[in-house]
């Protein structure tokens, strides 16, 4: 057997022969891609039932202005979801989610910078925009917190039911907000995505911690960067379509 | 035919090092905690054989009840305990639980993890020419998430409530509310962790397999010089990696519905007569997302069964696989169209007729492509050199019932037939015929055709070609009968209707189908024995039995962990050159240079000479 020819592969066979990687991505990237695909069935499950659910429930007639909650009709989204920390009683509509969002948008923009920082195999910046990142999604995990606090304990008048019982806030069972399906299906599935996010965190923490050990340094890249990155900016993406449909539709 | 010579030079940059580690592999390594691929695919295939023993056996006692309604059942009472009444007969409640654990055991634990991930983790590596799976730790966790799966649905079998008793299709509010039967309880609960465990098992083999095929591929090996079952795997992980997840959202909305009081399932429910607080969700919305993956499904217990057939049909036809890229181009046919039919499982669940009748359109057009691959297989043996081997007969087998099952799919197909035939045993023949019996016969074909590799010692034929006319014959006494008992109206899941006169006159062929059931799961026992004792007493195999082309045969009749012991051949020609005009033998391996077969070569093929040259073959002329 020879070993002095370095041609593998004929350059006109092309990519796709073999002996290679074709897409230019390691196995572990692609995996990450497949994983992402097949989440992205396990949303777009949830949200269709989301819309099933949704538009075979009464909706609003009246205008905006009018609207009050009733268990008969789907609410508004923005009369619901109108208040913001330390300012008790103002109607702001959809100002805190929209923080929200953007802080997390944010975060991916991090991520990014750490991923950039990563090919240009400087460890000091991608430790900081790692942690950055991390520091967003807690901010938006915490803020999920108190949007979910506000929602569960419900605004000062509560609704009162045809039997004459007040209800205060939403849970699994009641919501004073509209039907007890859209309290289940907001649990549900901004749940669903917040445990997203707090795994999230988990991996950047850990990847965080590797960078800072220099086990990527060592390693000669910062691929494991990269990999986390995807996930991230899926679980981004994938806000902003829960955003969609729970807050803007 | 030297192979030795071939190999080609300046493959010290290939990425992946061979680790030797072999010598230093404790029993725990080797055998339970394994990451070779080949280790752990025998652990699939142990394991489905054992859930398709328990799976089989399940459905012999409710053919008792269904053959033999007035027999005393007593003598299982050891077995069954309380599941057997006072009277001596069967449970009903039982009775439900029994076919609802037979789909979920067979559907699910055999056909695609006892299949799909036997022969997608032994082949994929050994058929493109990888040391292993791009990640051999996913590979183990993925068949001991599947094992941890296992014993959980296992564990239900023994609750006192008993298991699932809501069908394989656990719709709800039957499977929703615990009220409803006793099924629902404990066991469905079960049930559903279990599955979740499962659809996890099933997401990190899927996503190995489609990584390993497409990046780990040796070099020349194109994706058109795939070897069919390759392309198989490959697209029925696809199909694994998008469906389960839609699986686990209906599973997860199910639990909150059972567990936590949420109403995703439920509305407007009364039970003795009291009203349940649930408003406002809806059965059918499960049943659109269950059938988005049950539909897909059908397709990744069938699909690695044609691939296996492919490849053993033009093996021991002698021939190259007729329509080699209408094969590939039928399977991705398959591949997409299976997502976008699902409704019609669900033709009688009150939907609009308008949607019905495109789910048809849509779901007749899949008879395209399955016709594609029936004449494929059929041109294929046609005129071929056959070689009657057991794999061969299960693969001839695999497209009889493939032929049988799908003209009644093309019955059920249609909206308007479909509504009288819906939920009757013609549905059941219909799909144990198609999608039971031509997939369970792929993995046989699948498992004699591969166990030398397997175990280095070859099955029994004799024994195997009895196993085979038994089952053969065995599976059309069983299913045929079902199509009069279907179209005379008897439904499916009915413990028992003999209080109906209308189908008392069936129990005659229920009686007979009951018996031929019987005797076929008995005739199994054959192949227990030839496998398990062939494992250990078999006859030890040449290098290559079959005279195949693909490159596993290149291996050591015994391959250690890394497959090759030197470097992986490098692939130089599609894998189905059987019979090639003017060669010297009638099969030229993949890994034999078109410059060495300058006998044989088409135009074109010689023309690929030149390339082989850049890459460093070195010709041989033909007096070598």
């Amino acid at each position: 057997m020879s070993t002095t020819s370095a041609v593998n592969v004929s350059a006109k066979r092309g990519i796709w022969y073999g002996g290679n990687e074709p897409l230019k991505a390691s196995y572990g990237k692609l995996m990450m891609w497949f994983f992402l695909l097949s989440d992205a069935f396990t949303f777009s499950g949830l949200l269709v039932a989301y819309g099933f659910i949704r538009f075979s429930a009464p909706a609003y007639e009246g205008a905006v202005h009018d609207f009050a909650a009733s268990i008969e009709h789907w609410p508004i989204p923005e009369m619901v979801f109108n208040a913001v920390p330390f300012l008790h009683g103002v109607h702001l509509p959809l100002v805190f989610v929209g923080i929200m969002t953007f802080i997390l948008i944010l975060s991916s923009v991090t991520m990014v910078l750490a991923v950039e920082a990563g090919h240009r195999m400087d460890r000091k910046a991608v430790e900081k925009w790692m942690l950055w990142t991390i520091i967003g999604g807690l901010t938006f995990l915490g803020c999920q917190a108190w949007e979910w606090t506000h929602f569960i304990v419900g605004t000062d008048d509560g609704l009162t039911l045809a039997n004459g019982v007040k209800i205060f806030g939403a849970n699994l069972h009641i919501n004073e907000y509209g039907p007890a399906a859209f309290a289940d299906l907001f649990f549900f599935i901004t749940g669903f995505h917040g445990f997203h996010v707090l795994s999230g965190i988990v991996i950047n923490f850990i990847i965080f911690y590797n960078v800072v050990v220099g086990t990527y340094e060592r390693r000669g890249h910062y691929e494991m960067v990269e990999k986390v990155g995807l996930y991230w900016h899926f679980v981004d993406l994938v806000w902003v379509f829960v955003f969609t449909f729970f807050y803007l539709i | 035919m030297a192979t030795a010579d071939i190999h080609v030079p300046g493959a010290a940059a290939h990425h992946e090092e061979h680790h030797e580690h072999e010598h230093s592999q404790s029993f725990v390594s080797k055998y339970i905690f394994s990451t070779d691929h080949k280790m752990i695919a025998k652990q699939f295939l142990i394991t489905g054989i054992f859930w398709a023993l328990i799976g089989g056996f399940l459905s012999i006692l409710f053919r008792l009840q269904l053959g033999f309604p007035d027999m005393d059942l007593e003598w299982l009472r050891p077995l069954l305990g309380g599941w057997i009444t006072p009277q001596g007969k069967l449970d009903p409640e039982f009775y439900l639980a029994l076919v609802t654990m037979h789909g979920t055991i067979m559907v699910f634990f055999v056909l695609t993890a006892g299949l799909s991930g036997t022969f997608s983790n032994f082949l994929i590596p050994l058929q493109i020419g990888a040391r292993d799976m791009a990640s051999g730790f996913m590979n183990m966790l993925s068949y001991w998430l599947f094992f941890l799966s296992g014993i959980i649905m296992f564990i239900s079998l023994f609750l006192s409530t008993g298991p699932a008793g809501g069908g394989w299709t656990i719709y709800p509010p039957l499977s929703a509310l615990p009220q409803a039967i006793s099924g629902s309880g404990a066991g469905m609960t079960l049930w559903l962790v279990a599955m979740v465990f499962f659809i996890a098992s099933s997401l990190l083999g899927s996503i190995n397999y489609i990584a390993t095929v497409i990046n780990m591929r040796t070099k020349g090996m194109s994706f058109t010089r795939l070897p069919l079952t390759i392309w198989a795997f490959f697209l029925t992980a696809v199909i694994g990696v998008l469906s389960f997840p839609v699986l686990f959202a209906a599973a997860l909305l199910l639990v909150f519905d059972r567990s936590f009081g949420t109403s995703f399932y439920l509305s407007e429910i009364y039970i003795g007569g009291e009203a349940l607080p649930n408003v406002g969700g809806s059965p059918v919305l499960f049943q659109h997302l269950f059938w988005f993956l049950g539909h897909p499904e059908v397709y990744i217990v069938l699909l690695p069964a044609l691939g296996i057939t492919s490849e053993v049909v033009a093996t021991n036809s002698r021939k190259p696989i007729f329509g080699y890229r209408a094969m590939i181009g039928s399977m991705m046919g398959i591949t997409v169209l299976s997502f976008v039919v699902w409704a019609h499982h669900m033709f009688v669940s009150g939907m609009n007729p308008f949607l019905g009748s495109i789910f048809m359109f849509l779901t007749l057009i899949i008879a395209v492509p399955s016709a594609v691959k029936v004449f494929n297989y059929l041109t294929t043996l046609w005129r071929g050199n056959i070689v009657f081997t057991p794999a061969m007969l299960f693969s001839i087998g695999l497209v009889s019932f493939f032929i049988s099952g799908g003209i009644t799919g093309i019955f059920l197909g249609n909206s308007a037939l479909d509504i009288q035939l819906h939920d009757t045993y013609f549905v059941v023949a219909h799909f144990h015929l198609v999608m039971g019996s031509a997939s369970f016969f792929g993995m046989m074909a699948g498992i004699y055709h591969w166990f030398p590799k397997m175990f280095g010692r070859m099955m029994d034929a004799k024994l195997g070609y009895l196993h085979f006319w038994l089952t053969f014959v065995g599976v059309y006494l069983v299913f045929f009968p079902m199509h009069y008992i279907g179209i005379a109206g008897f439904p499916r899941r009915y413990y028992s209707w003999t209080n109906f006169d209308a189908f008392s006159d069936f129990l005659d062929l229920n009686t007979f189908v009951s018996v031929a059931a019987i005797v076929t799961f008995g005739s199994q026992l054959i192949f227990l024995f030839n496998f398990f004792y062939s494992m250990f007493r078999g006859r030890r195999t040449v290098a290559n039995p079959w005279r195949s082309n693909t490159l596993e045969w290149t291996t050591p009749i015994e391959p250690g962990h890394g497959n090759w012991p030197g470097e992986i051949p490098t692939v130089y020609r599609w894998p189905y050159d059987y019979s090639k005009p003017g060669a010297k033998e009638d099969f030229i391996a993949q890994d034999v240079p078109f410059s060495h077969t300058p006998e044989s070569n088409l135009d074109i093929e010689n023309e690929m000479m030149e390339w082989e040259k850049e890459e460093g073959v070195i010709a041989v002329n033909e007096s070598k």
